[in-house]
């Protein structure tokens, strides 16, 4: 009788700890932080599509390169930049050949108040403002790009005392969603909702005036035999998966 | 090793340190007498809101200050009203947030000191017609020696390993909010490991060395073993 009992709580146990894995998957995806409201749109409709899911960290690409080079357990990375993904691949800690370009970002310089910045960004060359808020451009690509504009605009001498650097582009939203800087650089995607650009105002900075961002995915060694890693992957090159991306103001890359 | 714009972090760090813990002092010190003496009903509610930032995540206190001291918040209004503008992103608002974030490593080493005195001693001066004032620097200051060299050390390391808060009201601005904390993690962030690990190193060493003070000098106070 014992035995049994122990045979069948055995067997419960087994199939509530592996049981899931053979039909149904999840995947821990680390997401550069401007990526994070597309992201999650996408992931619900990947989860209702395959029946995998995803759980998704945000941060900023640089601390997740950091934490992937040593040990960390996520299996994709969808980065803000190629350099990240490269680097983690020249390290050998991916899978060959799964590396590509999810999205081109289109930077953004956007205010809390209406009215404040205009569609040309004129709003720069004048002294209304005590803070321009941008993400640290030593490890944010959008924050690299927001310096390639104020360097092309022959600003950045003038503007650099005034620069307040947040840890990634969340908390840059944070400090000019706060008024706390009167106006900032950001990803686009940050101030879209429904398709349209919400609250403030904002200037959509052209492509010319900085290096292209070109954010860069992989799915790491440790996702190798996860079906919802390799899933996500495919996913993210889906037609779905693209026009959520569109929407969210991001170009495709070709 | 250590460049120049790291050596900048540790000088502002510092700095930071020195002033907050002056300020924790001057504003702990009488706190920490009156919740040491006090009978009224209000102690519990002030010492409860002391010991906030030692149970608060630091984000939750950043993040509070920056809504607060920014223009729409109160504080903010008001400095604003003032002349001196908005606090975050600025030296003074880091100090002021220093103050709050460390208040409670003053303060209760203080409050533990002010109350070991037995109040024989304070009746005592005062029937040799000592002021008031007199007593609390001739009598109390002496006595609770150790419980000020527990509280500026404690409220000194403690600001200088501040990072939370640094991180959601600083804005990274060299020489005015760029700590220390803050630049390792930057240069863990961009990869830059070598830099990261020489800040690393002499904070690491820093705090050894001055808890090892802190005790060698704690321990040769016979009279007040129990602060320790």
């Amino acid at each position: 009788m014992p035995a049994t009992i122990i045979s069948r709580t055995a067997i419960t146990l087994a199939l509530l700890l592996f049981g899931q894995t053979s039909w149904s998957a999840t995947v821990l995806v680390a997401v550069a932080a401007n990526f994070s409201k597309p992201m999650t749109e996408i992931v619900s409709q990947f989860e209702k599509a395959t029946g995998h899911s995803a759980k998704l960290s945000f941060g900023s690409s640089g601390k997740f390169v950091s934490q992937l080079e040593n040990g960390g357990p996520f299996e994709v990375l969808l980065s803000a930049d190629e350099k990240g993904p490269e680097k983690l691949e020249q390290a050998g800690l991916t899978v060959p050949n799964t590396r590509f370009v999810y999205a081109l970002g289109k930077l953004v310089l956007w205010s809390a108040t209406p009215n404040f910045v205009d569609n040309e960004g004129k709003i720069l060359m004048t002294s209304n403002f005590k803070h321009l808020a941008l993400a640290d451009p030593k490890v944010a690509p959008y924050g690299a790009a927001a310096i390639d504009v104020l360097k092309k605009l022959k600003l950045f001498e003038r503007l650099q005392p005034l620069l307040v650097q947040g840890e990634n582009i969340a908390q840059t939203y944070q400090f000019i969603s706060t008024a706390n800087a009167e106006l900032g650089f950001l990803a686009l995607s940050q101030v879209i909702e429904n398709g349209k650009i919400v609250g403030g105002s904002s200037w959509i900075i052209p492509d010319n005036l900085h290096a292209p961002i070109r954010q860069g995915a992989v799915l790491m060694k440790i996702g190798a035999e996860n079906p919802a890693a390799r899933a996500l992957i495919d996913y993210l090159k889906s037609i779905p998966a693209l026009a959520i991306i569109k929407k969210y103001g991001y170009d495709l890359a070709k | 090793m250590l460049t120049t714009a790291d050596l900048d972090t540790l000088f502002l760090t510092f700095k930071v340190a020195s002033i907050s813990t002056s300020l924790m002092l001057l504003f702990g010190t009488p706190l920490a007498w009156w919740l040491a003496r006090t009978t009224s009903s209000w102690k519990g509610f002030i010492n409860a809101i002391v010991a906030l930032p030692l149970v608060l995540p630091p984000t939750v206190l950043g993040f509070y200050l920056l809504v607060i001291m920014g223009p729409t918040g109160l504080i903010g209004e008001l400095t604003t009203w003032l002349g001196m503008g908005t606090l975050p992103f600025t030296f003074a608002g880091l100090v002021i947030a220093s103050v709050l974030y460390s208040m409670p490593f003053v303060v209760q080493p203080l409050q533990g000191a002010f109350t070991s005195i037995c109040e024989q001693s304070l009746e005592a001066a005062a029937t040799l017609r000592a002021s008031p004032l007199d007593t609390f620097f001739s009598v109390v200051v002496p006595l609770a020696k150790p419980g000020f060299l527990t509280a500026t050390i404690l409220g000194f390391t403690h600001t200088v390993g501040e990072f939370g808060v640094v991180l959601m009201i600083g804005g990274n601005i060299p020489d005015k909010t760029r700590v220390v904390s803050v630049q390792i993690y930057n240069h863990v962030e961009a990869l830059e490991y070598n830099e990261a690990h020489w800040l690393a190193g002499c904070l690491l060493l820093f705090s050894f060395t001055v808890l090892i003070i802190l005790y060698t000098v704690l321990k040769n106070q016979p009279n007040l073993q129990q602060l320790k």
